[in-house]
Formats: structure tokens, sequence, C-alpha cells
């Protein structure tokens, strides 16, 4: 099998108020395969969110390799990394982010603005419409359920046809009964478009329904008591 | 989706602050533009000024400027006044010797061409006599020749117009000498109309009033030039009004009168000059300025009027019972000049200057040097005061989207996490920044051209300028590029803070 995304030696640490430095990651080899769709779990303020955002090369490491498909996005620009973000990796947040000033349609129109513009416009309706939100296009986010909101964020981290889809903790905002079923739609969605998605939660019941299951204590060397210590 | 359509959506979903800092910012556009119409309503009000159809003015020694004020915009107080002989001077010898015959005076001076009438052969010289007042208007007394040969408009080609009535006649059988035309704000402001009579006041506007009253016989039509602002009188009936009569004493009570010793020695002076200038003037024109050598034949009373019996003369309406006065009773206060070959007109100019009791100055010269010392720099100072208002405004939009710039960090650390670069979110904050200037600007034109419209009907009243809606001044297309600079500054300090955002940790917050 293919590997889309493959991570060497990473090593991210942050500079403390009071001098020095707080290792946060230390992962000698973590990789998702083409399609393949991963649930990582680990405690809160283990780096599951720094994690993703440097895979989403928002964030530079300070050692080690971010491979997406080939290309080494350690050594990209900070223009390059923001060009390859758009075009490469789709990013579903706890929080849904999505923009109060913008309709349904506008902020999935967002999602393919910023990359190669190659999507035709009517591919945030059809997205939109697989969501379930066919009659919604013109709401904005304050006019839609938590649900229907997430639904939306769904939507556009898929416009701009993503080879890799993040999503940090999609359900967290979400009451139990929608949960399941935005989870499904990531995943279906994810399937039918052929996309990788590595999902972070701490829900273990969601996690095991996943193709692979990784924990981020298991993958990272710094455990809490390090990071402390450091 | 372009990156306009984006700063368009982030300016309607604050739609309150941003309504306010546009309003703001169209209020000081509008104060802008309002000044710049002023501005170049002022400045047509004075090109139309300066198209006065004639190129000199002449009168007596003094203030140039004052002479212009007085001779074109009827404004500020005559200096003095000039002999009727200096009037003279720019007319043929056949004119001269007409207007011996029928005023009396020196034969001498029907005998030779006045000195500069060969500089004036092909034009005109018109004697303007001012000093009375209708209302706050100047009474103008003049001949029948203002309306024939002055023209007006941009271009000096155009006639003057009556709305109703008639140019003055030299004489009428219906009103004698006393016919008067007043300029239409005149007649607007003074509410009169025509086959009305008018009794000027001497001196100034509250002065006490001659018997004599003038019918009016003609309401010009608005030429937006100080013409709209005078009442126009027959000279000759102005003249007959009392106190408008130059004494004249006998040789005996004159031998020691000084004064005359004076006007003797510069008389004696000019004829000499008169001889030597005429050697090297142009060839007069016998064929030229001889119509009035065809006037009607009036008889002279020698016998002098009361103005009683001139008021009762009036009424009569006989003309050979008024009293002319002889040359050496009349002045005039000026006298107005258009050269027929305009290149004589230096060199009359300056053979005017060099002389002792006169000056020629030409009224464009003038007109420009008042517009450049006193409206100019006034125009200027509030050109300066509205341009910070501009700034102001400015400043209210930096304010405006930088205190938008806390709620919105997260927005912006989206579109970075959707690949939006620093540069494209700097871009989005500048666009926002033009948009508000743009339509502050479009907004701010549309109010004070509104606002001009309003009063497009008083302000052509007042300076006979025509303004529309979609009439702009030439500094008006500078106000959009510097609004938009203005904005560009306003928006670097949010741009700044947008390009810094940090994604991580706004995303997270």
């Amino acid at each position: 099998m293919t590997q889309l995304l493959e991570i060497k030696d990473l090593l991210k640490s942050f500079a403390q108020p009071g001098g020095g430095n707080l290792a946060v990651l230390d992962i000698p080899q973590f990789q998702i395969a083409e399609g393949e769709q991963v649930a990582l779990i680990g405690q809160s303020g283990g780096g599951k969110t720094t994690l993703l955002h440097l895979i989403a090369g928002l964030l530079v490491p300070d050692i080690g390799s971010i491979r997406i498909g080939g290309v080494e996005i350690t050594r990209l620009s900070e223009q390059g990394r923001d060009r390859f973000r758009a075009e490469t990796i789709g990013y579903v947040f706890q929080t849904f982010n999505l923009l109060p000033a913008f309709t349904a349609l506008e902020n999935v129109r967002l999602g393919m603005t910023f990359g190669s513009g190659k999507h035709k416009h009517e591919r945030a309706a059809d997205l939109l419409a697989h969501v379930g939100l066919k009659d919604r296009l013109n709401y904005r986010p304050k006019q839609l359920s938590v649900g229907q909101q997430q639904r939306v964020a769904i939507a556009r981290a898929l416009a701009g046809r993503p080879k890799l889809l993040l999503a940090d903790e999609p359900t967290a905002n979400v009451d139990p009964n929608s949960a399941e079923s935005v989870l499904d739609l990531i995943r279906g969605t994810c399937r039918e478009e052929k996309v990788s998605l590595l999902t972070v939660t701490h829900d273990m019941q969601i996690a095991s329904s996943f193709d692979r299951l990784e924990t981020l204590d298991e993958i990272n060397q710094v455990t809490h008591a390090n990071a402390s210590a450091s | 989706m372009s990156l306009i359509h984006i700063a368009w959506r982030n300016f309607c979903h604050r739609a309150l602050s941003s309504f306010l800092t546009t309003f703001s910012l169209a209020l000081g556009v509008g104060l802008v533009v309002l000044v710049l119409s002023v501005y170049g309503v002022i400045s047509e009000a004075f090109t139309r000024n300066a198209s006065v159809g004639y190129n000199l003015v002449v009168g007596p020694k003094g203030s140039p400027l004052q002479l212009t004020l007085n001779s074109v915009f009827y404004l500020s107080q005559p200096i003095e006044n000039l002999p009727y002989t200096e009037y003279m001077e720019f007319l043929p010898q056949a004119e001269r010797a007409t207007m011996v015959s029928r005023f009396g005076g020196d034969p001498e001076l029907a005998k030779r061409d006045g000195r500069y009438a060969p500089f004036v052969a092909g034009g005109f010289a018109i004697p303007l006599a001012l000093g009375d007042y209708f209302g706050e208007f100047r009474v103008v007394g003049t001949t029948p020749a203002f309306f024939k040969e002055l023209k007006h408009g941009p271009n000096v080609d155009e006639d003057f117009t009556f709305r109703s009535g008639r140019a003055l006649q030299d004489f009428s059988t219906e009103n004698g000498y006393f016919e008067a035309v007043v300029g239409a704000r005149v007649a607007k402001q003074m509410n009169v109309t025509l086959g009305e009579k008018f009794y000027p006041t001497h001196g100034d506007p509250t002065g006490h009033g001659h018997e004599l009253g003038f019918t009016i016989v003609g309401i010009l039509d608005p030429t937006g030039t100080p013409n709209d602002r005078a009442a126009f009188v027959n000279l000759e009936g102005f003249y007959l009004m009392d106190g408008h009569a130059k004494p004249v004493e006998t040789d005996a009570e004159s031998d020691n009168d000084s004064e005359d010793v004076l006007d003797e020695a510069i008389d004696a002076e000019e004829a000499s000059d008169a001889e030597e200038a005429n050697e090297g003037q142009p060839e007069s024109d016998p064929n030229t300025n001889t119509e009035a050598s065809a006037n009607n034949g009036v008889r002279l009373i020698q016998s002098d009027i009361t103005p009683e019996q001139a008021n009762n003369l009036t009424d009569e309406k006989q003309s050979d019972e008024y009293r002319l006065l002889s040359i050496p009773e009349r002045e005039v206060t000026s006298v107005l000049i258009r050269n027929g070959n305009i290149m004589f007109a230096p060199g009359m100019q300056n053979a005017i200057n060099e002389g002792i009791r006169s000056q020629a100055v030409a009224p464009i010269g003038e007109i420009n040097k008042l517009m450049n010392l006193i409206v100019g720099p006034l125009l200027t100072a509030l050109l300066a005061i509205t341009v910070i208002t501009c700034a102001v405004a400015a400043v209210g939009i930096l304010v405006s989207i930088y205190n938008s710039m806390n709620d919105r960090r997260k927005d912006i650390a989206v579109m970075r996490a959707l690949g939006a670069r620093r540069t494209t979110v700097t871009a989005i904050i500048v666009f926002e920044s033009f948009q508000v200037a743009l339509i502050g600007t479009i907004l701010g034109w549309i109010l004070a051209h509104a606002a001009i419209v309003m009063y497009s009907g008083q302000i052509e009243d007042q300076t006979g300028v025509q303004v529309g809606f979609f009439t702009t001044s030439n500094y008006e297309i500078l106000v959009l590029p510097l609004v938009l600079a203005l904005a560009l500054i306003a928006a670097l300090l949010p741009a700044w803070s947008a390009y810094r955002t940090d994604v991580g940790s706004n995303l997270s917050a």
C-alpha cells in the first residue's frame, strides 16, 4: 500500500516564557496510507492538535521529516506550505470555525478559494447537498444548528479535493445523537472521495471503528513526565 | 470567490460600524467636493468676469485694482473722475466734431483726432459714469454702445439679450434721455418690471435721492457677469441729474485758480504728446466710428434748468427741452477700450500710463491678481481644512478596522488554515479599507452635488454660473485617488496586524 503521509524523527518543542524549551512531540515514525482512515487518541494537552498543525504545515518541526504525497513539506517556504495546504489538505475543526460573515455556500466555496482555483463552484453546492444541506445554502452559520454547522465545515474541508483530511475532535461539540452521523458522514465522504483521514479524538468508542487506531502516547516518545521536566 | 467579495462580506457583516465609518468619510469627502465645486464656481465666475469684451480700462491715476473693481465689478468707490476730453482722446476727429457741435465746447477739440484714436480704430471706447445707486446696486451711466459693442460669455462672443424690453437709446420720444436697463439680479432683487421708474440715490445706497427718475426699458438676461448687478442709465440722463455737472468757472473767475493752471499744463503737455504720438501711430480710418456724426439733431438749450423743471420736462417727454451738458461740464469715471488691433494695446497702455492724468489697466490681469492674491489663498485654506477633515475620516477607517481585528483574528487564522497566504489576508484588509473609501467617496460626491443642485438657482442668481448634478470641477477627479491613498495608509496598521496573526494560537482559541 502506498504511503500518503510519512513522518520520521519528528521533534517539536516550544519556547518557555521563563527560558528553555518544552518538548511536546518526539515521533520516530508515523505513517498513513492512501485512503486509510486513522484515529489518533490521546490525553488533553498531549500534543494531538500540534501534530495536526505540523502535518498541515501551520507549524514547522524543530527537526525531522514530514512527507505528504512525496512532498517534503518541511523544506517548503511558508508560501509553498500555504499553497500545498490549500491543494492537498482539508481541515475540520473542533469548533467548526465557520466564518460568520459568509453563508453556508460561501463558507464551502472559501475552501476552494485559496487553492489552484481549478474546481468548479457547483462543487460547493453539490457537497452541501451531499451533507444534507441542499436547502440551507444561503443560511448564515448562526442560522444553522450545531450539527448543520459541522456538516458545512466538513463540506468546506473537502471542497478543494484534498488528499488528506485532518479532523480535530470533530464530534466534541456535537450532541451524542449527531456525533455518530457526523462521523459517518466524514468517513463516508472520505471513502467516496478517496481521501485519507486522520481524526483526533478522545472518544474510544468512535476511535475503535476506524481502520487503524493509534495512541499518541505510543507513537510519541515525549511523556507528560518528560515534558514537565524539560 | 474573489478577495474583493470576501472583503465585501466582511464589510457587510459589520454593517453598523462599516456604515458609520463610511458615512463619516462621506461627510469629509462631501465637504472637500463642496469646496472644490465652490472653487470651480468662483473660478468660472472670475473667468466669466474676465471675459469682459474689452481689453483695457482707462481711469484716473490711482490703484489699478480699485479702477478694476469699480469699473468692471461695480464695487468699491471710483478713484476720481476724468474730464470728458480724456474720453474724447480715443475718438476720431469726425466724432469729436459731432460732440463739440452737439454739446458745445472748445472748437479746437473738433479739429483733430483723439491722440489714442488710431490705436482704437476698429474697436470701441465706451464711457462709464459711476456714483449713484439703485438700492444696493450701482447705477452706471453709459451710452447705447455698451449693449451694442460689448460681448460676454466664455468665448466673449455672446451679445446681451433681454428677458424683456430693449437696450438704451440715445434718445427716445417716450422717455427722452431717462431710460434705464437693469441687470437680471437687479430686476429680481429690486422687484422691478418694464415701464417702472426709479430714482437713483447719490453717493451711496442710503444717500439722498435724485429728483430725476429713469424709466426701465429693458431687463437683461443673466450673463454671469457683474452686469447682472448694475442698473444702466443713459449717460446724458445721468449728466442731467443734479450735482452731476462739473462746475465750470468763467475766465475771470479762473484766473487765479491753480487747478485750472494745472489742467492747462496737462492739456499743453498732452497736445504736444499727441502730435509726437500721432507720428508713429497707425493711420486712423476716417470711416471708423463715425456713427455719432449721424446722430439725431438735438437742439441745445443753453439756459440752466432747475431739477424741478427737468422733472417736469421729463414727463413732457420733449427732446428739445433738455439742456445737455457742455463738454467742460462733463466727466467720466472710466472708459472701456477694445483696440481694433490688439497689437496696439500695449503701446497705448504705455502711452496712457506715462501721462500725468490717466492710467490704463488690463482688467484680466487685475482680476487674475485678485484671484491669486485674495480668493486663491482663502480657497487654499478651505481646501487644507477639508483635506484635514478627510485625513481625520481616514483615521476613522483605521480605528474601525483595527478595532475589528481582535474579533477577526480567528477568521483570519481559519482562512490561513484553508490555505490563504499572509499576503492574501493582508490584501483582504486593504480591500476592505478601499471599499470604505470608494463607497464613502461616491456617497460624499453625491451628497455634495445634491447640495449644489439644491442651491443651483441661488448660485446662478449670484454668479451667473449654471451648475447641474454632474457639473464637476477639474480638481474633483483628484479626490478619489487622494482618498484611496489615505485609505491605503489607514489600512497599513490593521493589515500588518492581519499579516502577523498567529494561526495556531488563534485556531485553538
